[in-house]
């Protein structure tokens, strides 16, 4: 546990010296609050008091930048050398790996606690469902956490980061919208298991304030698997 | 703490990068590694480290398995890897602190390890910059300081000399030398007079096996098991000299060097004193021994002889 959080601090000290985690909190923030405010199905566009705007925006923008935030993770250690610095001191496969994911897990919940002005906001102006905004922001992390699993796997496979960053989105696109698709054109039992790997299907539903554990689970599930994956990559590189 | 390789065997496809190496350190003594590139001094020392996992074979550092204790034998351990990479964006006090953490260095500790090493490697005036700024040899000194933080029982260096001018050569040579004297250290190097100069024991590997394993003394009698001596004797023929020198006990060879200036060689056996041979004969004869100069086997001989791509003699 010590050792994950001494990992931790140091990436996430990484994040701030290296100015991505402002970059990242400013666009994040901007983007988010200008298209929840300002532009398109804004608030006020839907004259409700509900933050699914936000909960929309958000599930997208985080879909391109959290790839973003991890792309570095293990590449660059892959590229550098430090893997093996860090390999060879008394840290386990895993303490390194969950070092890394919860850093990254804890700038996006910074990023996310930034917008709890948005519901207190909404809340002045009419009768805010409290419930669905808590799974609402609990979906939000969520879905962070399965995205950065994605990007930490897809960094520990080779040292270039823009190859990374790329195939976080390729793999994110089908949990997004290609199982989706798939899934409504498919019948019977290969449909319903689409369906269910659809991220965009327990969003949904979480939003809409519906706390499901099975929407807990998968995410949770897959942050899980691509831990495991990122595990494996970098058990097979002290085979190679 | 000793470390003992037991039958090492490691492939990168169908290359054999090591093949069954067996060997041992014991505390106190500082090893050489030499040989060629490629050689698999690297891949050895990274299947100590417990980077790499070996295709077959053990490794024990103390009473530590490389497969059943690695954590614990990694505590033990200082590495300095090839290439010395290092977090280039973290200060370098900040980077030594993190590797102390690692380390489980109690916190009241740290700061008294921390000078400890920055004053050891002369990080006192760089300390505070990022790593990226340090020119190579500091970046080295870095290295090395990263691996002495939890004051290990076991050093493993990768080259710890590249990149340093001359005087900070000396003094890691002597660093290592001060810290090989309880400690047990590995150190690769391709520069022969680096190991001479450092190391108790050197183990020349070529093509993944042990060619030659011993003191740099050992080293010159087993390849060479020859004793040559260079004369030059004045005042007498030139083919009565030889024919003298001829009759040395235990000589096997004598050559002409230089027959205008009567330089002679003489090869001979190892037991034998050849010197007292050549003294004799000249007072007997009444000639002038101008020179006597014994001639070392080099140890840059040796690893030639060791590592060329004709077949191993072995």
């Amino acid at each position: 546990m010590k050792q994950i959080w001494i990992i931790t601090k140091r990436e996430l000290q990484a994040y701030f010296d290296s100015l991505m985690a402002y970059i990242l909190l400013i666009l994040f923030l901007g983007f988010s609050g200008f298209f929840t405010w300002i532009y398109g199905n804004d608030i006020f566009f839907i004259k409700q008091a509900t933050l699914m705007p936000f909960f929309n925006i958000a599930y997208w923008t985080l879909f391109f930048f959290i790839p973003a935030l991890t792309m570095r993770l293990l590449s660059e250690e892959n590229r550098m050398g430090t893997i093996e610095l860090l390999l060879t001191k008394p840290v386990s496969n895993w303490q390194v790996l969950m070092g890394k994911y919860v850093a990254s897990l804890l700038l996006i919940a910074i990023a996310l606690i930034l917008t709890f002005s948005y519901p207190i906001s909404v809340s002045t102006m009419g009768n805010l469902d409290g419930g669905e905004v808590f799974s609402g922001y609990l979906a939000l992390l969520l879905f962070s956490s399965m995205m950065i699993g994605i990007g930490l796997f897809t960094s520990s496979i080779g040292n270039n980061q823009i190859v990374s960053y790329l195939l976080a989105l390729f793999l994110g696109i089908f949990f997004q919208i290609i199982f989706g698709m798939l899934g409504q054109s498919l019948p019977g039992i290969p449909g319903h298991v689409l369906d269910y790997l659809s991220t965009s299907t327990h969003f949904e539903s979480m939003t809409r304030g519906v706390l499901d554990t099975r929407d807990i689970l998968f995410f949770a599930g897959i942050s899980f698997l691509m831990l495991v994956f990122s595990e494996s990559m970098l058990i097979r590189k002290r085979f190679a | 703490m000793d470390i003992v390789v037991e039958n090492l065997v490691k492939s990168y496809g169908l290359q054999r990068a090591v093949d069954h190496i067996s060997f041992r350190v014991r505390t106190g003594e500082v090893l050489g590694f030499l040989g060629p590139n490629g050689a698999g001094k690297t891949t050895t020392m990274k299947a100590i480290t417990t980077f790499l996992v070996p295709d077959s074979g053990n490794i024990h550092v103390g009473n530590y398995s490389i497969h059943e204790d690695p954590e614990k034998l990694k505590k033990n351990i200082g590495y300095l890897p090839e290439n010395n990479p290092l977090y280039e964006d973290m200060p370098v006090i900040d980077y030594l602190k993190f590797v102390a953490n690692l380390h489980g260095i109690p916190k009241q500790e740290i700061n008294g390890s921390l000078l400890n090493v920055i004053d050891l490697c002369g990080l006192e005036a760089e300390k505070h910059k990022k790593i990226s700024e340090l020119s190579k040899g500091y970046k080295q000194r870095v290295g090395l300081a990263q691996a002495l933080i939890h004051k290990p029982e076991v050093l493993i260096l990768d080259e710890p000399t590249t990149g340093l001018d001359p005087n900070q050569i000396m003094e890691i040579r002597e660093l290592i030398k001060k810290i090989g004297k309880e400690k047990t250290v590995i150190l690769s190097s391709h520069i022969l007079a680096e190991v001479e100069a450092t190391c108790d024991r050197i183990l020349i590997i070529n093509k993944g096996k042990i060619v030659a394993d011993g003191t740099t003394q050992d080293l010159r009698n087993q390849a060479s098991g020859k004793n040559i001596l260079k004369a030059r004797i004045l005042g007498g023929n030139l083919d009565s000299i030889f024919a003298a020198l001829q009759k040395i006990d235990g000589v096997k060879v004598v050559d002409f060097i230089n027959k205008d200036q009567n330089r002679f060689y003489l090869d001979g056996d190892q037991s034998k004193n050849l010197a007292e041979g050549v003294f004799n004969a000249c007072v007997k004869n009444g000639w002038i021994l101008t020179e006597l100069i014994p001639v070392e086997t080099k140890l840059e001989d040796i690893f030639k002889e060791l590592t060329m791509e004709s077949p191993v003699k072995n």
